[in-house]
């Protein structure tokens, strides 16, 4: 924390003598804060706070702290300051903000773009970063005109007072020389003009004209190329290489051994991936070259007979099933996957005297220079990251290893900047899989038909016990209870168990991470046991919801909006499954039918939403949309397979993702609320796997309990 | 040495005969637009127009453009783009946006050809270009969204 306390004083040094101007919270590393500024040295801009900027041309800029990967934090988060700030969202430009203590997600303890976060850490802290701003700019006016603050008003970027008026431009300086008020008060949800009203999305222009540029983008001055060729066996090394004929090839600049691969730098990629397949490797393929999903899922299965640990308990549930009238159990699994982010893996490097800059598609831009460190050498308060625009998130670039791996190359050409790119089949099979899982219930149901009984336990290898080890206590990852231990019925005889199983192959979080999991186990099972109870699924649930009012409403209005219970035709089923997760209340039902052929078409996922406060209404929807996607994704034909401890699939032929032919239509009924805003960026996934196999049991008769359902011999137009 | 009609400009470009032209366009030219998505034609991301059909750059090799004319996201304009990018900017298709380059040129050229396409239209003419965010439903309804301007 020295070199940060080191270049935050140093920027308040610099910022004093460059514009007068007194900074407030200000904690931005010089580097980072002001390469981006705009203004020149006489007429820099004004940093009001670490989020808020405004330019002597009244250029107001958002310094935004989580990374764009479609989720429209850029959009949402100016929402939250322009409505405080008394501006029109459409003036705000966005930079993204550099590594900074000031900038940590205070829901996950680190600068990290994840969890459906970002607008429920954001919802206080950039209003009030806003209405500070706001304060300040009303009162230097105030003090000018000699006038008390209250009687002056702000709105669309200028303080006016009468006849008097000032733009914020004009005011930002002696603004800046004011003391920052401590409890600012924030207007009321009625009072909004901006948040929860339609809004486009500021970066679509940009998107719709190929000039947004994403870390596969950047340049740097004198940039080469490199490809790397790394272990088939995932945790592999390098035992030798021959690179002579490599080395011979056009363009070859040098080759590298990085212990988990071989790169090829280059002048050019196409020259670089050419000469990286002239290389011949010798690998030790480590531990990981006997691994095949049959071990995987026989280890998950024995490991489930461990206890593990208990999230959630209450009553007697042994007791209940040994009385129940009618006891169920089930076995759920679900497959390994890749995250297939359309921009694969890549990372822009320069290692050089001065340091090292890193030009990446990152969501966890703090982890990003911690590796960069320790792959160069260099120290981490002179390492940079400068994120970019995210090609596809979904938990992928969590991870940092492309990072790691860029820095390591680079640093064998110092001052060359060096930009890595992946091949799809390098993204495909070096991924950190989201894990298998398997899952074990019991249900038990009373001679009334209700349900009086629920033991689950949910056995999977954990990505927490990987990436963050010290927030596993105790054997339990609190990642992997979600979508469970916040289950939503009313039971009176439950328990619910997680065990962690590691079984050797590296996992990562996937877009919802354990709701998935966990949600297409229980939705599925919940289900089975309503047609145990000779009950209506929607009913069935809609009595074990008496306590949880939002989460029933939603179930009812989903079931409404979908037409529930009406006669359908032959060959048509709908199917329901209803949760709540990242503080947002949900329910799906899906519509089904048969084609000619067998085949099973899904035509309608009609969802109904209740995230507290939409922020920015069209793009929870637009969240909803695709998040629908990522959930067939999961659901229908997606898996990866691993023989010989190598991965299977290599790109999208054998590892497919839904297509405009294939797309349902998606109905989204958002319900109004009051409630501070929920998470919203994976909300739309869990629900549609459950949902789907519960319409193909009604459909077929078939009740399925693995994904994806093309292995239970489904198949899909 | 080739020389290359992009976007109506000639440029001449030094690169090994079987470079595929995205990397002819990103890395040689600098124009990084057109995007790189899976190198075997199954996503995409890299759709460029060669004399006005939509084509995967990623394994078009720089041998194969002599005499066409190559259109890119940066440079392709007219009624039917701009009403195109108009629509996108409308109902807000995109959300990372990677995928969206090819989305808009493969849209462009459908909307060229066929001015008032169906949903069946659409599904023949795009299932081609991958969305990993799944923003097809606004694709669909921005492309129904320009032929309407367009036909107005």
């Amino acid at each position: 924390m020295n070199a940060t306390n080191v270049s935050r004083r140093r920027f308040l040094e610099t910022s004093a003598v460059l514009g007068g101007g007194l900074v407030i919270g200000l904690t931005l590393p010089l580097r980072g804060a002001l390469a981006h500024s705009k203004g020149s040295a006489n007429t820099p801009p004004v940093q009001a706070n670490a989020w808020v900027r405004i330019g002597p041309d009244d250029t107001i800029t958002l310094i935004c702290h989580r990374n764009e990967m479609g989720q429209d934090v850029h959009t949402s988060l100016a929402l939250l300051v322009a409505e405080e700030l008394e501006v029109d969202v459409d003036k705000v430009e966005v930079k993204q903000a550099p590594v900074d203590p000031v900038y940590v997600n205070a829901l996950l303890g680190a600068q990290i773009t994840g969890g459906s976060s970002s607008v429920r850490d954001a919802w206080t802290k950039l209003r009030e970063a806003g209405a500070t701003a706001r304060t300040q700019l009303v009162a230097a006016a105030a003090n000018e005109w000699k006038v008390p603050a209250a009687d002056c008003t702000a709105k669309d970027g200028v303080v006016s007072h009468g006849d008097k008026h000032r733009t914020y431009g004009e005011l930002a300086a002696s603004a800046a020389k004011l003391p920052a008020p401590t409890n600012v008060a924030l207007k009321k949800p009625t009072e909004f003009t901006q948040i929860g009203k339609h809004q486009h999305r500021l970066d679509t222009p940009a998107k719709a004209r190929g000039k947004a540029i994403f870390g596969i983008d950047t340049k740097a001055p004198g940039m080469v190329y490199a490809s790397l060729e790394q272990c088939p066996v995932i945790g592999g090394k390098v035992l030798s290489v021959d690179d002579s004929k490599a080395k011979s090839m056009p363009g070859v600049r040098a080759v590298v051994n990085i212990g988990e691969g071989v790169a090829v730098i280059a002048d050019h990629y196409w020259n670089a991936k050419k000469a990286r397949e002239a290389l011949a490797i010798t690998w030790d393929y480590g531990p990981g070259v006997g691994l095949d999903n049959a071990k995987i899922e026989a280890t998950l299965k024995e490991g489930a007979k461990q206890d593990g640990s208990v999230i959630r308990q209450h009553g007697d549930v042994d007791a209940a099933l040994k009385s129940a009238t009618k006891k169920v159990e089930a076995e759920y699994r679900l497959q390994l996957l890749a995250h297939a982010t359309l921009e694969p893996m890549n990372c822009l490097a320069l290692v050089s005297d001065t340091g090292c800059d890193i030009w990446a598609s990152t969501q966890f831009p703090q982890g990003a220079q911690g590796v960069a460190a320790a792959r160069s050498g260099v120290p981490a308060a002179k390492v940079q990251i400068f994120p970019q625009f995210i090609g596809g998130g979904f938990g992928r670039r969590l991870d940092v290893d492309f990072i790691g791996q860029a820095a390591a190359i680079a640093k064998a050409v110092p001052g060359t900047p060096v930009k890595l790119i992946w091949t799809r089949e390098d993204d495909t099979r070096n991924d950190f899989y989201r894990p298998a899982s398997y899952h074990a219930l019991r249900g038990g149901i009373d001679a009334k038909g209700d349900l009086v009984a629920f033991d689950y336990k949910f056995a999977s290898a954990s990505v927490t016990n990987r990436m963050f080890p010290g927030v596993t206590k105790n054997g339990l990852d609190p990642l992997m209870t979600e979508g469970a231990i916040d289950l939503t019925y009313d039971i009176p005889n439950e328990r619910q168990r997680v065990v962690i199983q590691e079984f050797g192959l590296r996992v990562g979080y996937w877009r919802s991470v354990s709701h998935a999991l966990n949600a297409f186990a229980i939705e599925g099972f919940v289900d089975e046991l309503a047609h145990a109870a000779g009950k209506d699924p929607v009913a069935f649930r809609v009595t074990l919801l008496g306590k949880q009012p939002r989460q029933q409403a939603v179930l009812e209005r989903a079931a409404k909006a979908a037409g529930w219970g009406r006669k359908l035709g032959a060959g048509k089923a709908q199917g329901i499954a209803s949760m709540e997760s990242y503080g947002t209340h949900q329910a799906l039902v899906v519509d089904i039918s048969k084609t000619a052929s067998g085949a099973i078409r899904i035509d309608k996922l009609t969802y109904a939403i209740d995230p507290g406060i939409a922020v920015h209404p069209d793009q929870v929807i637009a969240q909803i949309q695709g998040g629908a996607v990522s959930g067939l994704i999961n659901t229908l034909t997606a898996k990866i397979t691993l023989k010989e401890g190598r991965v299977e699939q290599s790109n999208f032929h054998n590892y497919q993702l839904p297509r405009m032919n294939q797309m349902p239509k998606i109905d989204v009924v958002l319900m109004p609320s009051g409630d501070a805003p929920g998470g919203m960026g994976e909300v739309g996934v869990p629900l549609v796997a459950p949902a789907i196999a519960n319409a193909v049991f009604a459909l077929t008769g078939q009740r399925v309990r693995t994904l994806p359902l093309a292995d239970a011999k489904l198949t899909f137009a | 040495m080739a020389t290359l009609d992009i976007n109506g400009k000639v440029v001449d470009v030094e690169a090994a005969p079987d470079t595929p032209l995205l990397w002819v366009l990103r890395d040689h030219l600098g124009m990084t637009g057109t995007k790189f998505g899976c190198g075997m034609a199954l996503c995409g991301a890299c759709t460029v127009h060669l004399d006005g059909v939509p084509t995967r750059s990623c394994i078009t090799p720089l041998a194969a453009l002599a005499g066409k004319k190559i259109t890119t996201i940066e440079g392709v304009n007219g009624k039917v783009a701009e009403a195109v990018q108009a629509a996108w900017d409308h109902i807000d298709v995109p959300q990372c946006g990677y995928c969206q380059s090819g989305q808009v040129l493969a849209a462009t050229a459908l909307l060229t050809k066929n001015p008032k396409p169906s949903d069946a239209d659409i599904d023949t003419a795009m299932s081609g270009n991958l969305c990993r965010c799944g923003t097809y439903q606004r694709i669909r309804a921005a492309i129904h969204d320009a032929a309407k301007s367009l036909e107005a």
